[in-house]
């Protein structure tokens, strides 16, 4: 079930990829920026085969250094994307194409092994460190969040976590700092990207929320940086 | 002109207090030349000429030089000069201050070379004894004494396609320095130019708007092995060159005609495409046959240059609305760059054009088996109401790449060059491998350069050629050191370079996922 396509996308992951978002998600997150992808089924969607997508990546496979799947969460169509994934490593012009994911990291072991002989990379979103703060943002626990990006990480696949920030929520100095050792612990080399929280597109839940000036936003990437996290992108 | 109108002109010239003494000498030299009367044409292509249907681009009344030579840089360094009383160079520096003296001795258009050579093969025989900070001291020197002596954005280096020490030196000066001279070009060969090194080039463009990516199998294949990236993407063979460059306004042939596009292709653009080589006709004979040019060259007689390796260039503007008023006659809505059947009519004139021009002998041009080179025109500051060359009017490009599918096709036409513009915004400079992966993938598609422009730094391409935009908010009051962004603030005020359609690629973080 697949909400929509990119065809050329710079926020993806590293090069020019083409993106799927895939319908429906197991998180229901306040900040969510496009909320409507997070039902499992809505009439916006649309149910593609991989020979579809195989059909349109064809023409446009010369320009793209790979695919992305996100969501919705993608991890929830694991066949889907194991049977994509694996078709894109097996036929001759896509071969060159890395095929990663972007995940709310939620998915169980038994999904990981399933996808990662044919996963290049993922992006892992951490929506707090914190399991309270987390069911408070997420409506769930982190406990599988945490072992996905241990697991990716040890498996060499873990492109970057990924952290939403929104202020006076998930951004206390305090936090950034236990988030970032935790993350450290599991890979000294970690690459984080901090999301500064933007109302655009939310729900109404969330349009309260502050953005981060500026100068909060200087002072997330000072303590992450004190913290020790040597590869840091903030956007 | 009159004698007292052109003693006017020319009383204006000299007490313009913006003009450097040197844009004076060259505005002086016009004036003389154009007080000749132009070489007779046709009333026909006189009428074409006067209504701009057809244009000589200001060349001048009388060509006296040829207006773009790509002299043969590499046998000049191997041979030494006579003229330039100067022994082949042992060293580096030798060379460069070879090269410096040659570049003030060669002709072009613009009264500066348009062509410095391929730097990176040009002094792989000297640089391997230098040291990094020791070649970099010395090309940076080279580089400055360059903008400062040929104060011209149409004066065009070439990198490439190999990697090399001193073309990354070229991209980190470039840098460094984010001078407008000289334009550059990296010639791209997808076996041979690795990412890293496209990569470089495109890190260089985020910070001041060059290298222009150029395909050079693709140029090999159309031009030979020894061609050059020259002024506003001209591609030619080097050791020649382009006597002339004419162009033809096509939105100006279909307001002529008023037939559907049956006529235009058969009746009204053959007749104009016959005017347009007249004059290139008309042009070059002047050049080899009154003023003999070739005759009395120093780059002739040392073998630097050959007239067999020169052609005319044959350029078109205006295929964009061209394309629009024959599709809103035939009733139909679509436009080009947006529509398939319109970029399916671009195509089919583009083609009946290249057909037409390769009808159509012309004297002198033995470069291209007596014919000129078909040439997407990147336009005139002074351009007014029609869209450059082949490009998709600007402010109106679509995404990235619709765009690119719908210029792509037409590049095979135009073996002398043929630039799109594109215009990214920051978001590339986050992800640099993804404009890399772009060039690569238009190259792929068949586009023969590739030109893009970040929308947010000091630099801008005006045709072709760089002008910073903090020197055109400078002109008024203080003029300009180079002669290009004095012909660049009319481009601005005319033809809205300023409002290209920035490529925004889709976020996901800030732009909801629409339905298409």
């Amino acid at each position: 079930m697949l909400a929509d396509t990119v065809r050329f996308s710079w926020v993806d992951g590293p090069g020019n990829r083409y993106v799927l978002f895939l319908q429906g998600c197991n998180f229901n997150c306040t900040a969510c920026h496009n909320p409507h992808t997070i039902p499992l089924v809505t009439h916006r969607a649309r149910l593609v085969n991989v020979a579809d997508v195989l059909a349109e990546l064809r023409p446009l496979h010369h320009f793209l250094s790979g695919i992305t799947v996100s969501g919705g969460e993608a991890t929830l169509q694991h066949r889907f994307v194991h049977d994509l994934f694996l078709a894109v490593k097996s036929e001759a012009e896509l071969a060159h194409l890395t095929t990663f994911l972007d995940t709310n990291g939620s998915a169980p072991v038994s999904t990981w092994d399933l996808l990662l002989p044919v996963t290049d990379g993922a992006m892992v979103d951490l929506k707090a460190l914190d399991p309270d703060l987390h069911i408070a943002l997420t409506d769930s626990p982190n406990d599988d969040v945490k072992l996905s990006i241990q697991r990716l990480a040890e498996a060499g696949k873990l492109h970057e976590v990924r952290l939403l920030l929104v202020p006076g929520v998930n951004d206390t100095d305090d936090q950034l700092r236990r988030t970032a050792n935790w993350l450290l612990s599991v890979d000294p080399a970690m690459r984080i990207k901090v999301i500064g929280f933007r109302g655009h597109g939310v729900r109404a839940s969330a349009r309260h929320w502050p953005e981060a000036t500026a100068e909060r936003r200087r002072e997330w990437q000072s303590v992450l940086r004190q913290a020790g996290v040597r590869r840091l992108d903030l956007v | 002109m009159s004698l007292e109108g052109l003693q006017q002109a020319v009383r204006a010239a000299v007490e313009d207090p913006t003009l450097t003494y040197r844009q004076r000498v060259q505005l002086l030299a016009s004036l003389a030349e154009n007080a000749l009367d132009p070489p007779p044409l046709s009333p026909e292509a006189e009428e074409a000429l006067d209504k701009r249907v057809i244009c000589d681009m200001y060349e001048g009344n009388a060509p006296y030089r040829p207006r773009y030579v790509l002299p043969d840089y590499a046998a000049a360094l191997r041979n030494g000069s006579d003229f330039l009383e100067l022994a082949p160079p042992t060293d580096i520096d030798e060379a460069l201050t070879f090269l410096l003296a040659m570049y003030a001795n060669v002709p072009s258009i613009t009264g500066y070379p348009v062509y410095l050579g391929n730097l990176d093969e040009l002094l792989a025989p000297f640089e391997a004894s230098v040291s990094d900070d020791a070649l970099h001291r010395k090309l940076r020197n080279f580089w400055i004494t360059i903008d400062r002596t040929m104060p011209d954005a149409f004066t065009h280096t070439n990198i490439g396609p190999d990697d090399s020490r001193v073309g990354r030196m070229i991209l980190r000066i470039t840098r460094e320095l984010k001078q407008v001279v000289p334009n550059l070009t990296l010639r791209v060969d997808p076996d041979r130019t690795p990412d890293d090194y496209v990569l470089d080039a495109v890190d260089t463009v985020f910070a001041c708007g060059a290298p222009h990516f150029v395909n050079h199998p693709m140029m090999t294949a159309d031009l030979g092995e020894r061609y050059g990236v020259v002024s506003c993407y001209n591609s030619l063979l080097v050791g020649g060159g382009a006597h002339t460059l004419v162009r033809l306004n096509l939105k100006e042939v279909v307001l002529r005609t008023d037939k559907g596009i049956e006529g235009f292709l058969h009746t009204t653009l053959p007749a104009y495409v016959g005017l347009t080589a007249e004059l290139a006709a008309t042009r070059i004979r002047h050049l080899v046959e009154t003023a003999r040019f070739y005759e009395h060259s120093w780059l002739v007689e040392e073998g630097l240059i050959d007239p067999d390796r020169f052609t005319a260039m044959f350029g078109v503007v205006g295929l964009a609305e061209a394309v629009d008023l024959l599709q809103e006659r035939e009733g139909r809505s679509g436009s080009y760059g947006h529509d398939d059947v319109a970029n399916a009519l671009a195509h089919t004139i583009t083609e009946a054009l290249a057909d037409l021009v390769d009808d159509a002998p012309l004297p002198y041009c033995s470069a291209n088996g007596g014919r000129a080179f078909l040439h997407s025109q990147a336009g005139l500051d002074s351009d007014d109401g029609f869209t450059a060359g082949t490009r998709i009017p600007i402010g109106t490009e679509p995404p990235l790449l619709e765009h690119l599918l719908a210029v792509a096709p037409l590049h095979a036409y135009f073996p002398s060059g043929v630039s799109d513009v594109l215009a990214f915004d920051e978001t590339a400079t986050r992800n640099p491998q993804a404009v890399v992966d772009v060039v690569r993938g238009a190259l792929a598609e068949g586009m023969r350069d590739v030109t893009f422009n970040l929308d947010s730094n000091d630099f801008i391409r005006i045709t072709g050629y760089l002008v910073r935009k903090s020197d055109l908010a400078d002109l008024p009051e203080h003029g300009a050191r180079h002669g290009s962004t004095l012909l660049g603030a009319g481009s601005v005020e005319r033809s809205h370079v300023t409002k290209r359609t920035v490529k925004r690629v889709i976020s996901l973080e800030s732009a909801p996922r629409r339905a298409r």
